[in-house]
């Protein structure tokens, strides 16, 4: 589903990714893992055109993903959640969702100011799709609540919610548990689950949150300063020695 | 609306049916709907009582009130920002004012021809907006502002120069019975009912949402598929129409245009009206309107110097008072009487 080759991003003189490559199967839940400054963001804001790559291909179900437009990923079906939250303060978490299904719509500016009866029958139809996602991530109660001042673990599962709107094939998650109590994050591999069962969503996830990681992908890449430096099953990546040394540094 | 209708509910539903309870919880469910059936009929009923010169004001009000609609989609929505409104404004007033003076259009004719114009014009505009922000974009708008009035003086062929153009009213229909300026007050009034509830639609459509998403977001808006380009120069462009609009009637309403109307002044006094009145809101623009029209008009019973010093200062009281306009002290006011008397009937 998704394939990456050779993939290369240099900041000025700075090499973020260098050669990267690997490959995500249909269905399958991908962990990406290194230490901070590794490259895991900026794989995804690759992924997601924030960045162009200097090198290297990223084909995602036949397509040239480099080549896509930034705003047109959302309708490849690609969804992805941000390291630091990137919701929309201002919004209610029912309009945060429902700008995650911006692109299954198609009224514009004219249609919207005539109030045509297509363009309210496609909001109807969006709104009963997002009032589900939000039930379904138990966000009901908070739907007409603006984003800011919610806590912080409700405001993962908004994004999340946002995320599921877009009805992605492939979702991309950016340290969706950092910041979350042991209980939440339970809660959420949990949610995760469901998730993929149901909805045939294939997942790439950056954490740090080893447990969760372990628990719940199907296989591990890991990267250090830009270099894949592992891939494998969950426990054979956690006896690497090579991501030992990454993580707790080559003893003196 | 669902808002209030879900808060005023169970508390209906608890009250025990008495004559004056039920009175006051249809109050209280329906207050919005209420308040807005009494704006209706004074809004009708206004020009029926006043003298020309108050229907004259109103009718200012309302060209205004269109005017800082257009802007705050603009700033208070998508987040961009204009100084430069002015001249979308005088766009539009112009090209109502040559087409009456030298082609002898029917009035309502030239709106069209004006909102078309400034909608391209503002369409250009779009495109530096989608590479500068903040104060970049804020100069390069007001360079526009700067840029028309020469402009205007230099064609004198056809804006009247410096002189300006004189124009007829539109006449009042023999059928409606109406007086001038009654007559030109309905006209407006049609335009601003017109021109909001076009807004309000837009901006409850995934257009809105997107426009929303901009000023929130940039980067997480586009991740959601949102085309960042074409939201700001098409925000840019119905922002422009709907001044060039207000400019059309503005021209209807004073039968005369010349350049010293559209100096950067207006631009800037626009965009201060939107801020006092509260960005972001559908009553910011209606309360922008107020504030414009009548500050200056009552502070110059003061004194002749009072409109300008009033004006600032007034300025300066609401964004510390109110930093979120008129709009969200008058939403703060309503919560509060309704929390107040919620309170009341929980006690009762």
């Amino acid at each position: 589903m998704l394939e990456v080759a050779d993939l290369t991003v240099r900041f000025g003189g700075i090499t973020a990714l260098d050669g990267v490559g690997f490959s995500v199967a249909r269905g399958e839940m991908v962990g990406l893992i290194g230490p901070n400054g590794a490259g895991k963001t900026t794989l995804f804001n690759c992924l997601t055109r924030r960045y162009d790559a200097d090198e290297g291909t990223a084909g995602y179900e036949d397509i040239d993903l480099l080549r896509a437009a930034p705003h047109a990923i959302a309708a490849l079906g690609i969804a992805r959640t941000f390291q630091n939250l990137g919701l929309f303060p201002a919004l209610s978490v029912r309009d945060n969702v429902l700008v995650g299904a911006h692109h299954q719509g198609r009224a514009g500016f004219l249609g919207a100011g005539l109030w045509l009866p297509n363009v309210r029958r496609e909001e109807a139809r969006l709104r009963a799709a997002a009032d589900a996602v939000l039930d379904r991530l138990e966000l009901t109660k908070v739907a007409d609540h603006p984003a800011a001042g919610l806590p912080f673990g409700t405001l993962k599962r908004v994004e999340l919610a946002r995320a599921l709107a877009v009805e992605p094939r492939l979702l991309l998650l950016d340290e969706p548990v950092n910041g979350l109590s042991s209980g939440e994050v339970e809660e959420f591999a949990a949610l995760v689950r469901e998730i993929r069962q149901d909805l045939d969503i294939t997942v790439v996830v950056v954490e740090h949150h080893m447990g969760f990681v372990m628990s719940i992908c199907d296989r591990v890449v890991c990267l250090d300063f830009g270099r894949k430096i592992a891939e494998g099953s969950p426990d054979e990546v956690q006896r690497d020695p090579a991501v030992i040394e990454a993580y707790l540094g080559t003893a003196a | 609306m669902t808002e209030s209708t879900k808060q005023a509910a169970p508390v209906a539903d608890a009250a025990p049916a008495t004559g004056r309870r039920d009175v006051r919880a249809l109050l209280q469910e329906r207050w919005q709907w209420l308040a807005a059936a009494a704006l209706v009929a004074a809004v009708c009923f206004a020009p029926f009582q006043l003298v020309p010169f108050r229907v004259f004001q109103l009718t200012m009000v309302l060209v205004y009130a269109v005017a800082l609609l257009g802007l705050n989609l603009l700033v208070g929505h998508a987040g961009q920002i204009s100084l430069g409104h002015g001249a979308f404004f005088a766009v539009g007033a112009y090209t109502s004012a040559i087409l009456l003076h030298d082609h002898g259009l029917p009035h309502l004719v030239t709106l069209p021809f004006a909102a078309a114009l400034a909608f391209v014009l503002g369409l250009g505009l779009g495109v530096p907006a989608l590479r500068l922000r903040g104060l970049y974009l804020a100069l390069v708008t007001l360079a526009i502002a700067i840029f028309l009035v020469p402009l205007i003086k230099r064609f004198e062929s056809v804006t009247g120069g410096a002189m300006g153009l004189t124009l007829e009213k539109p006449v009042p229909p023999a059928w409606t019975g109406l007086a001038e300026d009654q007559w030109l007050y309905f006209l407006a009034l049609a335009v601003t009912a017109l021109a909001f509830a076009s807004v309000y639609g837009l901006l409850r459509s995934r257009v809105g949402r997107a426009l929303h998403a901009i000023r929130d977001n940039e980067a997480a808006a586009e991740v959601m598929g949102v085309k960042l380009s074409f939201y700001k120069t098409l925000a840019f462009a119905w922002s422009a129409m709907l001044a060039g609009v207000a400019g059309c009637v503005y021209t209807w309403t004073i039968a005369f245009v010349a350049p010293d109307s559209f100096t950067v002044t207006l631009s800037i006094t626009l965009l201060a009206g939107l801020v006092v009145g509260g960005l972001g809101s559908m009553a910011g623009p209606v309360l922008g309107g107020l504030f414009v029209v009548y500050v200056p008009s009552l502070s110059q019973d003061i004194n002749k110097g009072a409109p300008g010093v009033v004006f600032g200062l007034l300025i300066i009281v609401v964004m510390l008072v109110a930093p979120t306009g008129l709009a969200g002290l008058a939403g703060r006011a309503a919560r509060s009487t309704r929390k107040v008397l919620q309170k009341e009937r929980r006690n009762a």
